[in-house]
């Protein structure tokens, strides 16, 4: 779960949940806190879906726009 | 032989961040780590001059390596030695360019800095040799340089014995052997144990055959990992802000939230402000429990591991994913969100 999303996939992360920030992979500080906490959840169930699904190289799971909270 | 070194406006003693613009300069004889490599090669060769120039003004421009190397052929520079740039970005990045452009001049020349220097590739053919991550380790560095630098002005080439890093040279030279005899004895050293020895050593990154997945993540045990360098507030045990050697464990069984100001990060690479103001934002136990408590985690694992990615080399990092995969694995945790920033 990261921001770089170019240099995960560089270096053979199998499996990418791209992150908003730098700073803040696993949240969104322009959020209010419970939307925050919502966007957080977004990113682990998108996380949990990666690891259950199989990949043969480097394969970003995006929370998608339309799940987006605050996007 | 006449040797001449060059040195970033740092190591030159010419300042900082604050000198980074400098452009290029001579000066005469040894300068900074010149003079320690001076004695280190004795009185068989002699630093005669020392080219100096701004890390900023040097690296962003390819062209300045021309310059650099004008000045380096006005000195009756024989031989021409770079750094050691360490793990320096534009300084490494400079350095290669410098011996690359010595090089295609038929100026035999060396650069030393850290195998995970990203300027290295610039380097191309010519030879750099390995120097320690950081400064502290000038002395053992400028050892492994000068005995480079002696081997080079005979005229023989340098190899991974002599602390060869970087692209391979592809020279064509006359062997004894032919290449089924050669490709034979590979494979016996290789049937033997020896996992190195190699005709064409490969670089770059490694392939990461990716695990399989988990059937279910409602009944599968998750760990958190983390290279955002979260530790306790007041960091207790010490983890590095940077240039990580070792990675840390710490217990969140029965803990629902990473609290600002329980929790911390200190990772050099990027302002933290964000982070410990809600340290979530890093390692996401908040969500991560919700989800368990509502049944779409089977178990949290008790207790996350946390390390600082931050100007760790590739090695060392290979080495805690290691250790880390072995780890959860023994204790029985199927998959791991790392958050990497």
């Amino acid at each position: 779960m990261t921001n770089l999303v170019t240099i995960a996939e560089q270096v053979g992360a199998p499996r990418i949940v791209p992150g908003r920030g730098i700073q803040y992979p696993a949240g969104d500080p322009n959020l209010s806190p419970p939307a925050e906490l919502e966007w957080r959840r977004r990113l682990v169930e998108r996380a949990l879906a990666a690891v259950t699904t199989p990949v043969n190289k480097p394969t970003i799971f995006a929370v998608d726009a339309e799940e987006g909270v605050g996007a | 032989m006449r040797l001449v070194h060059y040195v970033n406006q740092f190591y030159a003693g010419l300042g900082g961040e604050d000198a980074a613009g400098l452009g290029p300069q001579v000066l005469d004889g040894t300068a900074g780590p010149g003079r320690l490599l001076q004695q280190l090669l004795g009185e068989d060769h002699q630093i005669v001059a020392t080219i100096v120039c701004g890390d900023n003004y040097a690296a962003s421009d390819p062209a300045v390596s021309a310059e650099l190397l004008e000045m380096a052929r006005t000195a009756d520079a024989e031989l021409l030695i770079a750094g050691p740039a360490f793990g320096s970005g534009r300084y490494g990045l400079v350095c290669a360019r410098l011996v690359a452009a010595a090089q295609a001049a038929d100026l035999p020349a060396v650069a030393s800095m850290h195998p995970d220097n990203p300027g290295i590739g610039e380097a191309g053919a010519a030879p750099v040799v390995a120097a320690g991550a950081v400064a502290r380790q000038m002395r053992p560095t400028l050892e492994r340089l000068a005995a480079a630098v002696a081997k080079l002005a005979t005229g023989a080439p340098l190899t991974a014995e002599d602390g060869r890093v970087g692209g391979n040279a592809r020279i064509g030279r006359l062997v004894e052997d032919r290449a089924a005899r050669r490709a034979v004895e590979l494979v016996l050293a290789r049937l033997a144990g020896d996992r190195e020895r190699t005709e064409v050593p490969v670089g770059g990154f490694d392939v990461v055959v990716p695990a399989a997945p988990v059937d279910k993540a409602d009944a599968a045990a998750v760990a958190l990992v983390t290279e955002g360098a979260v530790v306790p507030f007041g960091n207790p045990d010490r983890l590095e802000s940077a240039r990580a050697t070792r990675w840390l464990r710490y217990p969140i069984e029965g803990v629902d939230t990473l609290v600002s100001g329980t929790w911390e990060s200190v990772a050099g690479g990027f302002a933290t402000t964000l982070a410990n103001a809600d340290p979530n934002r890093l390692l996401p136990l908040d969500a991560a429990r919700e989800l368990e408590r509502d049944g779409a985690i089977g178990h949290l694992h008790g207790e996350f591991f946390s390390t600082v990615g931050n100007g760790t080399s590739v090695a060392t990092a290979k080495r805690f994913g290691v250790e880390w995969a072995a780890e959860l694995r023994k204790a029985g945790v199927q998959a791991a969100i790392l958050t990497a920033t």
